[in-house]
């Protein structure tokens, strides 16, 4: 049985963030999931998909967010708990329909997950999620701790049942990857079909209903607000007079702060669980007995506002701060010795900080960026479209997936992102605004979430480029999971479709299509040659499963090669390829048989042929 | 009770999640408060991956620079990197065994010198416990026991508020069976390695 489906008599267990959550929707009787895979939120739905197979939850990886949010949102409507899960900028994606779906409310509990990323540990931005709430009127709630998180998921759940809407459940990277120890509890049963009433004047938002929708969607909002005056999650913590309001993992730095710096009898906390609506009246009680306020919160200063607006309701003039240049920063993640200093500085306490030590001496460390694995086929594909486009002037837009990280030397072949599927929206504008030879990389997954349209546009406005669709077989980034072009037969599982990308390619109309197998280096690169030559819009996919991923099937080449005394030193391999498995040894290239792959590209680029198979 | 907090850094690969979720078992079985984070983004792509664990009282689960009791670098040029965790009286535990980064095979940097490196560590800390643990995992069975030499080592410093029977205990729960004995004999290999590696 899956760990995170024992019953309430199970041990305390010692549980990441993310199954924290996903245990705390079992025991809340989640009857529908569904996700686009996305750090930090991954490992929520890594373990409900696992759970799905043994349990009468059901679980499905869907193409992107918007379609997640439109699954559990249908559930919701039909009387079923439900969940869509989603990293921060995932909720970009699902904004059109959240933003409806508060309009038309829900039956059953609705919970969306957001993932925010503080620092931006896996993403290309930090945006705040909490103004999603304000912006869609719905109710927001943040955990500070991992054994938090599963009792306000479960809380979650009847929230939304209550208020009639679906709750945006807000976490940061240090929520879903931080483990903490979490009792278990009450698994309540699930309730597995639902039944949609037919109601349009409810569920079809044509002008004439959603005007009245609207008026329904404020009502919810105030009974929201009336529940988070009272709400469990927002609380007071001690009796001084100097004020600080806070909000998730803020929290914890500011209860550990004040006991460091000894202020305990002087500092009232109002920690702020479900912040939107904010307690209002909470908040104004809690401000009438301060002498002054710090507001902690990481990313925007949104509580701030929103409390000094409440201090000006009520003609309050004591002084309230948060972010400030001597304060809190806007930008990444805090941590305990940042609020501290916040703290002792706004308070006026004196304080020692940690002696740090002199580092001036340290010699400079090599870095160790991430880089693409031994053996993966992006590299060998980037070498093709680098080779094919010998002479020529080029961009290369760029996705979201492992292959970003193309960008580094010596491939260096990323030039432009903006989010999932950019590189062919942003592709159709450089193939007009430039001269140059536009060339798009997209990934397989990243393709079925939003590269289509893009590509139905090029063709329609007849772009001149090339799309190269890296068809790795799975969703690798993110940790394997499936997406619409994986057989999941491969996985034991059955009962599932298949989409072919070149069936969908051709489908659209693509007057030139190739398909490459780039693991055979020459041959891929006359092909693309071909496609590069082609004005229009031309395809070109290039499909080798991810050899990460191949391992973990037991799919890989158990063969490894080597450099033998044929080596003349050109270094082609390691200069161009920039494989991992390649080390210099008296200056010598070397290949780590550990980490070789057998791939064979090097072995095909040598000019001295002297990258041989090892033999043992 | 007192908080102590332990970073661990590793290369993906090398097993420091699963150090690091046996240590937090290890405290649960001693009835010790404890907590984690860990970055993990790229882990399998060969980034570095950090986990910070923290015994004891508090509700944090990051740990600020200056701030660690124990740091334990599973490669010695993240030990190095990581330094600025620690503070004078710092026990840090590093393995000795180098996984060069890939820069440093195109040219882009010049990996440290593994005795200037120590020599810096110790200028700066309390304590440095230097031990090859490649080489014991070799002699427990298997290259991939690095993890557990290193777990040995840090749990010999005596500065983990966990005993050692504890750990052992949660290594029986939590690897392959298959496995048991060579990461049990890991463990104590770093263990004894511990003693006498500590300059």
């Amino acid at each position: 049985m899956h760990k995170l489906l024992a019953g309430q008599s199970a041990r305390r267990m010692f549980l990441l963030g993310n199954e924290a959550i996903a245990r705390g929707a079992v025991e809340a009787g989640l009857a529908v999931g569904a996700t686009y895979p996305g750090t930090p939120s991954s490992e929520i739905s890594n373990a409900l998909f696992e759970m799905s197979r043994e349990s009468d939850l059901y679980f499905e990886y869907s193409a992107n967010e918007k379609v997640a949010l439109e699954v559990a949102a249908a559930a919701a409507c039909s009387g079923l708990r439900s969940m869509a899960i989603m990293k921060h900028v995932g909720l970009n994606v699902a904004a059109d329909p959240l933003l409806t779906l508060a309009y038309l409310g829900v039956k059953g509990g609705m919970v969306v997950v957001t993932a925010d990323d503080p620092l931006m540990f896996s993403s290309q931005n930090e945006q705040d999620n909490r103004y999603y709430g304000k912006l869609a009127g719905i109710p927001v709630l943040e955990p500070s701790s991992v054994e938090e998180a599963k009792e306000m998921v479960r809380y979650a759940f009847d929230l939304s049942e209550k208020v009639g809407e679906p709750v945006l459940f807000r976490t940061t990277t240090r929520i879903n990857h931080s483990t903490g120890v979490v009792t278990p509890g009450e698994l309540l049963p699930v309730k597995t079909t639902g039944d949609f009433e037919k109601d349009p004047f409810r569920w079809v938002p044509i002008p004439a209903v959603a005007r009245n929708l609207h008026v329904k969607l404020l009502k919810n909002l105030e009974e929201a607000k009336r529940l988070s005056e009272t709400c469990g999650y927002n609380f007071t913590v001690g009796g001084g007079t100097w004020g600080i309001i806070c909000n998730g993992v803020s929290y914890n730095y500011v209860s550990d702060g004040i006991k460091d710096l000894g202020i305990e009898d002087r500092v009232r906390i109002l920690r702020i669980g479900f912040s939107h609506p904010l307690p209002e009246k909470l908040i104004k009680t809690f401000l009438a007995g301060c002498e002054k306020v710090l507001v902690v919160e990481e990313g925007e200063p949104y509580m701030e506002e929103a409390v000094k607006a409440f201090a000006q309701e009520e003609g309050l003039t004591i002084p309230i701060k948060g972010k400030a240049p001597d304060l809190l920063s806007r930008l990444y993640e805090f941590d305990p010795a940042m609020v501290r200093k916040a703290m002792a500085a706004y308070f006026g306490v004196s304080y020692t900080p940690a002696v740090l030590p002199d580092l001036s001496d340290i010699p400079e460390i090599p870095q160790r960026p991430p880089n693409l694995c031994a053996g993966c086929s992006h590299r060998a594909s980037f070498y093709i479209v680098k080779k094919a486009a010998e002479g020529m002037q080029t961009i290369y837009p760029s996705d979201i997936g492992c292959y970003t990280l193309g960008i580094l030397p010596p491939l260096e072949m990323a030039d432009y992102l903006l989010c999932m599927g950019s590189s062919l929206g942003a592709g159709c504008g450089f193939s007009k605004s430039t001269d140059k030879k536009v060339i798009s990389f997209i990934g397989d997954s990243t393709f079925f979430h939003s590269g289509i349209p893009g590509l139905i546009n090029a063709i329609f406005n007849n772009h001149n480029m090339t799309l190269v669709i890296l068809d790795n077989g799975t969703t690798a980034m993110t940790g394997h999971q499936p997406n619409p072009g994986v057989d999941m037969s491969t996985l034991n599982l059955s009962g599932y479709g298949r989409v072919s990308i070149e069936e969908v390619v051709r489908g659209v109309g693509a007057p030139f299509v190739t398909v490459i197998q780039p693991l055979k280096v020459k041959k891929s690169i006359e092909a693309v040659r071909e496609a590069l030559a082609f004005k229009g819009v031309s395809v070109v996919i290039s499909r080798q499963i991810c050899t990460l991923y191949a391992k973990a099937l037991k799919l890989d080449s158990k063969r490894t090669f080597r450099i033998s005394d044929r080596c003349k030193g050109h270094r082609n391999c390691i200069d161009e390829l920039g494989c991992p498995a390649f080390f210099s040894k008296d200056g010598k290239v070397q290949i780590d048989a550990g980490l070789c792959a057998g791939c064979a590209v090097c072995a095909q680029i040598c000019p001295e042929n002297a990258i041989i198979p090892a033999k043992d | 009770m007192n908080t102590t907090r332990l970073i661990i850094v590793a290369v993906g690969g090398q097993g420091n999640l699963l150090a690091s979720s046996i240590l937090g078992e290890a405290a649960l079985l001693s009835n010790i408060p404890v907590r984690m984070s860990e970055i993990h983004g790229m882990a399998q792509r060969g980034g570095v991956v950090e986990s910070a664990m923290l015994f004891g009282d508090g509700a944090s689960t990051v740990i600020s620079d200056g701030e660690a009791d124990v740091l334990v670098g599973f490669e010695p040029s993240e030990t190095l990197r990581a330094l600025k965790k620690c503070n004078k009286d710092t026990v840090v535990v590093t393995n000795l065994a180098p996984l060069p980064p890939f820069t440093v095979a195109i040219g882009k940097g010049v990996y440290p010198d593994l005795a200037k490196l120590q020599e810096l560590i110790r200028a700066k800390t309390g304590k440095l416990i230097a031990v090859d643990a490649m080489e014991l995992a070799k002699q427990a069975g298997s290259t991939l026991a690095v993890n557990m030499v290193l777990l040995g080592a840090t749990m010999q410093t005596g500065k983990i508020p966990v005993s050692p029977e504890n750990v052992k205990e949660a290594i029986r729960t939590k690897v392959k069976q298959a496995f048991v004995e060579i990461n049990l004999k890991a463990f104590e290999l770093g263990f004894a390695a511990a003693r006498t590696g500590r300059s």
